[in-house]
């Protein structure tokens, strides 16, 4: 053994000159590309950050939106690269409690795609843009070189009229609001690591992909006094805690043992090493709203097949601005941190 | 989930710690061997159970940590050549080398492709014969036999284009290294139950004896790692130093014959460096001289390749137990897992990782 600790080294810390994997992973290296890059540069207002920006136009209140969609595999259990592209902005415009009016989709697609699976995957977008209620109203294409791209990367963007008196927003939670959550989390991550690791499983895994609008369409129509929403896509469920708990300048406890978990993907979880609260998501949401109409926003969720597993996870504290806590099943507490770079599949 | 969730009963765990804290009377240090086992007990906050006498010491069984970082450069530059493909583990592939990572390598174009077993990339070198696959083979006793298996077929089925850099070691020396230390803490180990699963608990034997040190093999889970701790206190406080094996659902005595037989055949026994402690005498494995030509170090050229190491890190005094990682005046300041220092931030069996997740802070205000 080195008997000098002077001796005892490790190298230099590293510094990232050129996109790396995690800066799209949703965790601590994706804030800092936002907030280190693209904020400074576009002088968008941090504070405004949410999963839609609204703008006031014609006299109404309307959400905005983009995403681009890149998955791979680009069909899974439960879903394909088409569906989630709908799903992922009509969710986005449902977080600013917005009800979607008008999509537009742009294709970048590869020389040499199967144009079969491409009328495929349009079909899927038309399936689910009818099931949202929603159309595609405008649309560009853009072919490049064999090696340029991976097959199709597929983007949407929305619209969606807020109704008057609807104000979601994060940095409307404050304590005392119950975190409420739709379903059980983690198919979707699970679903696809299935596939794209060629992982068999005894009972396979679905994605959740779908759309979570009429939900919150039911909270307002029951009149709910919904804070904020977010669906926890990339990072999962610690992700937008951690998000939310900063952008409130709030607390939040979460209790492990409330947290819905389908057995599966639970047990993939565990053969992994990863932990569901960071799996992804692509038919959740996160609902904040003061605990005293908790009880009544489960009911009117679980009466919506989508929404029959939702559940209470957690409150909001006054403590530490930022500070997400969770509870274990032991009784113990521990900090359910914001992820560093990608969840990676552990040795043994 | 069962086999999963009754070991983490929580009325069951509360029961477990109180029989501890009624048979403790007097400070005992307990040395939780295997990094995966450091993660639940700060994932599950099984410390904040214990009577305060008890004191968890977090030991080196973390491979990914004690990998020296003159083998992640070795793996770098083979990484980086254009006719490679570089399969790993995932846990390797943010570990800082001198200058980088694999992340970094494969961010500029290398061929870094995340395995979850050396079969994978074994299926992987014959599918691309046009290609040299390299497996970085990293890892204690747990998973020497399935990469022992992977070079024996390797050489049964003539895969000239599959070889491995091998960078496994063995939990029994660095525990004598532990124990001769004359900074020595440790007055009872918590053994890592899934490397005597392979190796079965024999060879611990002659180290309970030697150096009166109690050794109870334990498994992973919360009740697993409570009823180790239960064990290891009770031969202290009755003043025995045996082995004994809390995990016997799944270790026996003498191990896994057949996964013992394949690591015989392929590795012998060697000298290794690990990462922040230095070399120990026979602590690692290496491909036996008839497999020679499934070196990857050998066959790439590389094994010279020296590490560059800074001196901010102390990972080596965490990995001996004698530095908690919230003592290390860089943790959470320069070393993050952003921007780590030392293996022992990124791993995801590593301690300064295990603390940066689950305790950076306090988890809720003091009541």
């Amino acid at each position: 053994m080195t008997a000098d600790p002077f001796l005892l080294a490790c190298p230099r810390p590293l510094r990232h000159a050129t996109v790396q994997m995690a800066h799209g992973g949703g965790g601590r290296l994706m804030k800092d590309l936002i907030e280190g890059l693209f904020l400074p540069i576009l002088g968008t207002d941090p504070a405004g950050q949410h999963d839609s920006a609204v703008v006031e136009a014609a006299g109404a209140r309307w959400a905005f939106t983009t995403d681009g969609f890149v998955v791979s595999p680009r069909a899974f259990p439960g879903g394909d690269l088409g569906e989630l592209a709908i799903y992922g902005t009509v969710n986005d415009l449902a977080m600013a409690g917005a009800a979607p009016s008008a999509l537009s989709t742009a294709f970048i697609l590869e020389e040499g795609l199967d144009l079969a699976e491409l009328r495929a995957l349009v079909a899927s977008m038309k399936a689910a843009a009818d099931r949202c209620g929603v159309r595609l109203v405008t649309g560009d294409t853009k072919v490049v070189d064999r090696g340029k791209a991976d097959g199709i990367f597929i983007t949407t963007a929305g619209i969606g009229l807020i109704a008057p008196g609807v104000d979601i927003h994060p940095r409307k939670v404050r304590p005392g609001d119950a975190v409420i959550v739709s379903g059980d989390l983690g198919r979707h991550g699970i679903a696809v690591m299935s596939v794209r690791e060629g992982l068999a499983f005894e009972s396979p895994v679905t994605s959740d992909c779908g759309p979570v609008h009429h939900l919150v369409a039911a909270l307002l129509e029951n009149g709910l006094d919904i804070h904020c929403l977010r669906d926890p896509t990339r990072g999962g469920l610690a992700s937008v805690l951690n998000e939310i708990a900063t952008a409130a300048g709030v607390a939040i406890e979460a209790e492990e043992a409330a947290v819905p978990v389908n057995e599966a993907v639970a047990a993939a979880c565990e053969i992994l090493g990863l932990d569901p609260l960071y799996v992804a998501c692509e038919g959740r949401m996160v609902a904040f709203l003061p605990e005293a109409q908790a009880e009544r926003a489960l009911a009117v969720l679980r009466a919506i097949p989508e929404g029959k597993d939702a559940a209470v996870i957690g409150r909001v504290t006054s403590g530490p601005a930022g500070r997400v806590s969770l509870r274990t099943a032991l009784g113990t507490w521990r900090l359910l941190d914001l992820l560093s770079g990608e969840q990676l599949p552990r040795i043994c | 989930m069962r086999f999963v969730d009754e070991f983490r009963d929580g009325k069951a765990s509360r029961s477990l710690a109180e029989t501890i804290r009624r048979t403790v009377t007097r400070p005992w240090s307990l040395m939780e061997v295997c990094g995966g086992q450091t993660h639940a007990i700060v994932r599950f906050g099984l410390d904040a159970l214990l009577p305060s006498d008890v004191h968890l010491i977090h030991g080196p069984g973390c491979p990914v940590c004690v990998t020296p970082v003159a083998l992640i450069d070795q793996a770098l530059a083979i990484a980086a050549r254009p006719e490679v493909t570089f399969c790993s583990f995932g846990d390797m592939l943010r570990v800082p080398g001198s200058a980088e990572d694999l992340l970094s390598v494969k961010s500029r174009g290398a061929d870094v492709r995340v395995v979850y077993s050396p079969l994978d990339a074994l299926a992987l070198a014959r599918q691309r014969p046009d290609r040299e696959v390299v497996f970085f083979a990293v890892g204690f006793e747990t998973t020497a036999p399935a990469n022992a298996l992977a070079v024996a077929q390797a050489e049964t089925e003539g895969l000239g284009n599959f070889s491995m850099l091998v960078s496994h070691v063995r939990v029994p020396p660095a525990l004598e290294a532990i124990l001769a230390s004359p900074r020595r803490r440790v007055d009872a180990f918590l053994a890592a139950g899934h490397v005597c699963a392979v190796m079965g608990t024999q060879e611990y034997v002659p180290l309970a004896a030697k150096h009166r040190v109690p050794i109870v093999v334990t498994g992973f889970e919360p009740l697993d790692l409570l009823q180790g701790i239960l064990m290891a206190v009770r031969q202290l406080e009755e003043g025995r130093a045996e082995v004994e094996n809390q995990y016997a659902r799944l270790v026996k005595p003498g191990g896994n014959r057949t996964a013992q037989a394949l690591i015989e055949r392929v590795f012998q026994v060697e000298d290794r460096d690990w990462r922040g402690i230095g070399g120990i005498p026979s602590s690692g494995f290496g491909l036996r001289a008839a497999y020679a030509s499934f070196d990857a170090g050998r066959r790439f050229g590389v094994q010279d390749l020296g590490g560059q190491e800074s001196p901010d890190c102390q990972s080596g005094l965490v990995l001996q137990g004698l530095l908690k990682p919230r003592q290390c005046p860089a943790f959470g300041t320069t070393c993050t897992p952003d921007q780590p220092l030392g293996a022992t931030m990124v791993s995801s069996e590593g301690a300064c990782a295990a603390y940066y997740r689950y305790r950076r802070f306090d988890p809720v205000e003091a009541p």
